[in-house]
This record gives C-alpha cells, structure tokens and sequence, in this order.
C-alpha cells in the first residue's frame, strides 16, 4: 500500500529528507520501521532497534503494532523536547 | 472564543492572555500561569537517545580535554521544530484530559517554534478554576504532558557547536506521578 513517511528533528536530518510517499508491503508500524531500517546506511543508524524512536500514526503516538491503512501518514522522530 | 492552543513565532503578552482568559466569567477564583523562557545553560540527565551533532563521545574538544557529553554548555541561540498538524492536536487532547481530570474553567496553551534567544519566551500555559489547587494541579499536568508528549524539538546553537537536545529523565518522571507512562522507552 501507499504511505506518506514523516521524519522530524535529528532523525530528518540524518537520512536527509522530511517526507517521503513509500510503497510498502509492511502492514504495522513496526514492519515499515524494519523496512526503513533493511536500507542500511542512515536509515539503518536512525531508526536501529534500541534506539528510543517515537512513531506516530495519522499525527496520534502510537505503538509499532498499530496498522497501516491506504494513504496514512507516519512519522518517526525522537523523543520530544518543548516546552 | 480564542483557540486553546496557538503555536507562532512571535511573543506572546501574558497580561493579556491572562485578561482574555479571565473575560467576563465570575465564576473564576484562581488563575495560575506558567512560562517556559530560554536558558543560556543546559544541563541535566537526560536519556541519551538523541543523535547529536557535536563530536563522538571521547573526541577531544577545543579546551584538550574530552568532549563535553550534552552537559553544562553555554547556549546561544534556540531553534525549535514541531510538526504542524499534530502538535496542534495533541495539545488539544491534553487540554481534554485536564478538564476531565481537574474541576477548571478555562485553559489556553501558547508555544512558540523557529529561532530563539536565551530571555526569550517559550511556552504559555493559563488556567482559570475556582480555587487555586485545581488550576495549580491542572497547569502542572499540562506542562508535564507537553514536555514529553507535544511534538516539539530543540536545537541549541552552542560554541561547541549545534546540537539537538536530549529528552530528560526527569520529564518521564514528572509525567509518570500522574499515572501515565512516557512512551520513550527504546524499542
């Protein structure tokens, strides 16, 4: 399916873009944070696992067994640090 | 009505926020504020997950010793991202979440992004309620939520260099005596 992929803050400039539209075959968030990860380089470095990445899903937190659906938006940033 | 939660650029006037808030409601009894501004230091622990733009650890920094680790610099200048859309909306949740937790009558968040000053004004949280604990309570509960829940990111200009700042242990912790969990945890 077709997804639109946010990235915010340290994580935007590490693999150098804000947005990007993806097709994918991962069904939740987890499989696409996989996905992004199996691209190796910046990707790979970002997003590892063990590194505490926040995921949204249609702008709502949300854990990586959330699912996918046509046309969602997903972002990946860190931790959060206003206020 | 004036919206809830604003997120601009420019300064904020608290006066007249508090004025706008209050209005004409007579029922208000307490009005409790707080205002985040920008330090020219920063340092506590934090949970050293950001990826920093300042050497590795163990490189040498310009004084020959080893570089600092995200502690106790001199910040010059502040810029801070969010993400437009969600922001708005999260808040907005957390102002629900206070009016169900807490008895207020009114509460507004204003937080600024882009670049900013050490003095500068950051974050504007107001609430009104009847008597002082609620609206107390209710404006510490809305900053601990923004502070780890809001997506918002700062970027510190230092000598060293820039750098994006880390989360804070503390921020979890002040989150979690209202019995909700950080989500920061890595996975």
């Amino acid at each position: 399916m077709k997804v639109n992929v946010k990235y915010f803050a340290s994580i935007r400039e590490s693999v150098g873009t804000g947005s990007e539209p993806l097709q994918t075959t991962a069904t939740t968030l987890g499989a696409l944070r996989d996905e992004l990860i199996a691209r190796g380089g910046a990707f790979a470095q970002s997003l590892a696992r063990g590194r505490a990445v926040r995921v949204a899903l249609n702008q709502v937190m949300s854990g990586e067994d959330a699912a996918l659906t046509e046309g969602c938006e997903v972002a990946f940033f860190p931790p959060v640090t206003g206020g | 009505m004036t919206a809830r939660v604003v997120i601009q650029t420019q300064d904020f006037d608290v006066g007249a926020e508090i004025a706008a808030l209050r209005a004409q409601d007579k029922r208000v009894g307490a009005v409790c504020t707080f205002i985040g501004t920008v330090r020219d230091r920063n340092s506590a622990p934090t949970l050293g997950t950001g990826v920093s733009s300042l050497p590795p650890e163990g490189a040498v920094s310009p004084r020959g010793g080893p570089a600092a680790k995200h502690d106790d610099q001199t910040v010059l200048t502040m810029e801070l991202e969010h993400y437009p859309g969600m922001t708005e909306k999260s808040i907005e949740d957390m102002i629900d979440a206070a009016f169900q937790r807490f008895d207020i009558y009114a509460a507004r968040v204003i937080h600024r992004v882009g670049p900013l000053l050490p003095l500068d004004q950051i974050v504007l949280v107001v609430v009104t309620s009847a008597h002082r604990g609620e609206s107390f309570q209710a404006c510490e509960f809305l900053m601990d939520y923004l502070k780890t829940q809001a997506p918002f990111w700062k970027k510190e200009q230092t000598p060293e260099g820039a750098r994006w700042v880390d989360a804070r242990v503390s921020d979890d912790q002040a989150l979690a005596k209202w019995g909700i969990a950080s989500g920061n945890s890595a996975a």
